[in-house]
């Protein structure tokens, strides 16, 4: 159904008219419901952000007009049909609403919460233009992705019968589970070849569960497992098996979204003393490893001052990580100022409201530590902003002869993140950029050699969920048409 | 999950296990290792396979007892399965014709050392191994090193067994008697700093397989970085080999102390629980 009709239904356009637009409009934005600063800055898993309550949902999605044009649905990536979905939470049917959702989005209960929504959907919202805060459609969206779950109620989307063909996943991040979930709908059998040891990409060993609960995405995984996709775990394409011998093993099609899961570092003088690690191994370690759990063999430092160098969400959670592993002093250093911070506002927000420090315009240009090789201060250059750089963003330049020495007895680098060099290496044929990307056709996710799509980081760099299970969409679709073609 | 088919002992401290990984015995070359988890919240330590048998699909792996991660594989029976196990990672070995090879071997790195004798003696090198230890009882697979080297040298700091002397004496007797073409050293890193300070004196290229703490060892997170003539390297996915004369081995030894006490306190932890059961 196209919106249009969906909006003239009539339940919808009854809906509409129940109440004037300004008095929508009148209504103040709804507050996520959050664990107190304090108290949540000492515990490790629980989640920050509560949910909205239905009697919240419903106040909030009465504060959508329902547009005629809804520009908030271009702002979303992978366009979900936004005011659908929050009308059927006002008329209080939130499995309907959670089923639109489903309809676009693979994971909405991970993109309701991890989505820069601020930059996306919300940003392009007609509230805005009124000098009114956006509909907070991330937190509807989380809510409606969550009242389906916890109902019991998971529809486990209709698979079509079986076609035997065999397609693979190389990588179970969002652009490799969105690709699986869709070819198991259309037949295929489908098997998601993962290196680790866990099912879900950065979901898993990269976000913390105080921002996106494991369980949460378990749940999806259940679900695609449910449809008949098959995952292998600890196994690393390029490496215990080739993309050659999934050819001859018959698979048809080969997805690859093996993402950017390569640290950058700085090449500062002491970035290789004990103590200064990237924020992929200090994530893993306490993601994935569990390592800060007393029955985890795995070790981790418990920096009682420590910084991180970067302002994007990894920073965010890294340095917000480290005040729950009870450091006295978490210290984001960053070169440009918080208005040119990557990081989604909110994590900001929360982690000012949690007590970390903000070093702006402050940039490492050295690392210092002790006989025993173990940092113990950092040596900052303090910067200003000068023109506005290719990005757009005011490039940040040193500040002649001013810098200032700070202990530390950690440090986490967290300047970005390179493609999975494997894959681009391992394979005859495939384009890479200089970046190391993998070039495809924007349109099918296709690359040089026709057998491989890809999606996700592999082939953006670091960008965000939606994105990359917008990618595992979009080839799953051109995949299925390409081999029915030949 | 992987199914252990045998187990034997070397020594107390030293066992061989047999186990089932078809795709891992198809795949590996001398040289690559991989990534071994034991339990649910088991750490991943890396280690390297020994030998394959692609008959029955199972790979070999010799484990010397360390700290908890070890000794939980170690405590593992035939008939058990390891939790987690992943690879052929990192580069395999390049193996040539080179002539005469000294294999310079010490402490943890004995076992590892293994496969690459038997990978050089295969390609037609003269091999001659040297083993080392602090005392008689630490010397370990000498027989298994025997199968496969030309000779076997083994040298113990008090003299108690072979000849007295650290594995450099040992190094350096053989440099002097005869013409070494190149010289494989892996151990604990001090040794291999010695090694490979004494190999650059003659003027004998040197690999050394570098044992960095490891996380997830396919080159994701870094904690295995060194620096190899001034550029930072990934063990995991750049090694473990390179040219031991370009390693910066005191930069590794002080990183590889980053967790010893950690480690001291987590293997205490798993003392404890070991006595109270
Ligand atoms: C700490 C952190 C916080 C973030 N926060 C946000 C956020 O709040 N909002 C947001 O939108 N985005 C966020 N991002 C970015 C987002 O997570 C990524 O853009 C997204 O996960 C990319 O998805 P992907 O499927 O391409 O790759 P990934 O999620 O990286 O998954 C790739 C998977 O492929 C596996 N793999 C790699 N090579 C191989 C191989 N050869 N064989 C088999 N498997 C392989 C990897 O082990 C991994 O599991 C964050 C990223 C990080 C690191
Ligand atoms: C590429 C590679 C291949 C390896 N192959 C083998 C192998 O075939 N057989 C084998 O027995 N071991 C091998 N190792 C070493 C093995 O991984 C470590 O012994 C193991 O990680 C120790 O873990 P643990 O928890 O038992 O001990 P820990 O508690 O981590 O350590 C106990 C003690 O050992 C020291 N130690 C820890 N790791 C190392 C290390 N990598 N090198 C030197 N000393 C260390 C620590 O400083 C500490 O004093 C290899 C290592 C690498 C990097
Ligand atoms: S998926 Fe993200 S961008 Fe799209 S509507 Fe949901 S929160 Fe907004
Ligand atoms: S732009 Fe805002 S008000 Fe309009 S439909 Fe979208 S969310 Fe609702
Ligand atoms: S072990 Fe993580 S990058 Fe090498």
């Amino acid at each position: 159904m196209n919106i249009n009709a969906e909006r003239s239904e009539t339940w919808r356009a009854e809906l509409r008219s129940a109440m004037k637009a300004k008095e929508r409009t009148e209504i103040p934005r709804v507050h996520m419901p959050e664990l107190d600063a304090e108290y949540r800055s000492h515990t490790r898993t629980e989640e920050v952000n509560l949910g909205l309550t239905p009697e919240q949902a419903l106040l909030e999605a009465k504060r959508c007009l329902d547009c005629a044009n809804p520009t908030c649905m271009e702002g979303c990536p992978v366009g979900i049909c936004i005011p659908t979905f929050i009308k059927n939470i006002e008329r209080g049917e939130f499995l309907e609403a959670a089923k639109t959702l489903k309809e676009t989005s693979a994971l909405p209960a991970v993109c309701g919460r991890v989505c820069p929504q601020e930059k996306q959907c919300e940003e392009r919202c007609i509230h805005l233009k009124m000098n009114k805060e956006s509909v907070a459609i991330g937190h509807l969206e989380r809510f409606a992705a969550d009242y389906e779950r916890e109902s019991g109620n998971i529809s486990v989307p209709q698979v079509a019968p079986a076609n035997d063909i065999k397609i693979a996943a190389v990588g179970s991040g969002p652009a490799g589970l969105a690709f699986a979930g869709d070819m198991a709908k259309s037949g295929y059998e489908v098997v998601v070849f993962e290196a680790l040891h866990e099912i879900g990409g950065v979901l898993k060993y990269g976000i913390p569960e105080f921002r996106l609960p494991n369980d949460i995405v378990d749940v999806e995984i259940q679900n695609l497992q449910a449809m008949g996709v098959h995952f292998v775990t600890n196994c690393v394409v390029g490496k215990t098996i080739t993309i050659k011998d999934l050819e001859d093993d018959g698979f048809k099609g080969i997805f690859v979204a093996s993402g950017a899961g390569l640290p950058r570092f700085m090449n500062i003088k002491g970035e290789n003393l004990v103590g200064v690690m990237s924020s992929n191994e200090y994530l893993t370690r306490v993601n994935l490893m569990d390592a800060a759990s007393p029955d985890s063999d795995t070790p981790v430092f418990k920096g009682k001052k420590v910084a991180v160098i970067g302002g994007g969400n990894t920073a965010m959670d890294s340095i917000r990580t480290a005040k729950r592993l009870g450091a006295d002093r978490a210290m984001i250093v960053y070169r440009r100022s918080e208005k040119e911070m990557p990081a989604r506002l909110e994590e900001v927000k929360h982690a000012k409201e949690e007590g970390i420090e903000f070093w702006t315009l402050h940039n490492p240009i050295e690392y210092i530590g002790n006989e025993q090789g173990r940092v113990t201060h950092m040596l900052l250059q303090v910067m200003e902003l000068g023109e506005p750089d290719a990005s757009g963003r005011r490039s940040p330049v040193e500040v002649a002869g001013k810098t200032e020495l700070i202990e530390v007895d950690e440090v986490i680098v967290s300047v970005g993140v390179s493609p999975n060099p494997l894959i681009p290496q391992s394979v005859k044929g495939l384009e890479v950029t200089k970046w190391g990307t993998v070039v495809v056709n924007n349109d099918t996710m296709q690359s040089a050699v026709p057998i491989i799509f890809a999606g996700g980081d592999i082939v953006r760099g670091g960008a965000t969920v939606i994105l990359a299970m917008g990618d595992g969409r979009r080839a799953a679709k051109a995949m299925d048409e390409w081999i029915n073609k030949n | 999950m992987n199914k252990i088919v045998s187990k034997e002992y070397f020594s107390t401290n030293v066992i061989k296990f047999e186990v089932e990984a078809p795709l891992i015995a198809k795949s590996r070359k001398a040289g690559h290792f991989v990534m071994v988890k034991v339990g649910a919240k088991g750490e991943r330590i890396p280690l390297t396979i020994a030998d394959a048998d692609l008959q029955k699909g199972t790979i070999t792996l010799v484990v010397q007892k360390m700290g908890v991660s070890s000794s939980k594989l170690c405590a593992l029976e035939a008939g058990d399965f390891i939790t987690d196990m992943v690879g052929p990672l990192g580069r395999a070995t390049h193996i040539e014709n080179f002539g005469t090879v000294v294999c310079a071997c010490g402490g943890v790195g004995t076992a590892p050392m293994m496969p690459i004798v038997a990978a050089l003696k295969e390609a037609g090198n003269r091999v001659i191994t040297v083993i080392a230890a602090r005392t008689k009882d630490l010397i370990i697979l000498e027989e298994q090193m025997r199968i496969n080297s030309d000779e076997v040298i083994v040298m113990t700091d008090d003299g108690s067994y072979g000849t007295k002397g650290l594995v450099t004496n040992g190094v350096e007797s053989v440099i002097n008697r005869e013409k070494v073409d190149l010289c494989v050293t892996i151990g604990p890193a001090i040794m291999m700093k010695f090694v490979s300070q004494l190999t650059k004196k003659y003027e004998v290229p040197t690999l050394a397989s570098l044992n960095t703490i490891m996380v997830d060892g396919t080159g994701m997170c870094g904690a295995c970085r060194v620096s190899v003539g001034g550029k930072t390297k990934f063990v995991c996915v750049d090694g473990p080999e390179f040219d031991a004369h370009l390693v910066d081995f005191d930069e590794m030894l002080m990183r590889l102390g980053g967790y010893k006490d950690i480690e001291r306190e987590e293997n205490e932890h798993y003392q404890a629980l070991l006595n109270s059961k």
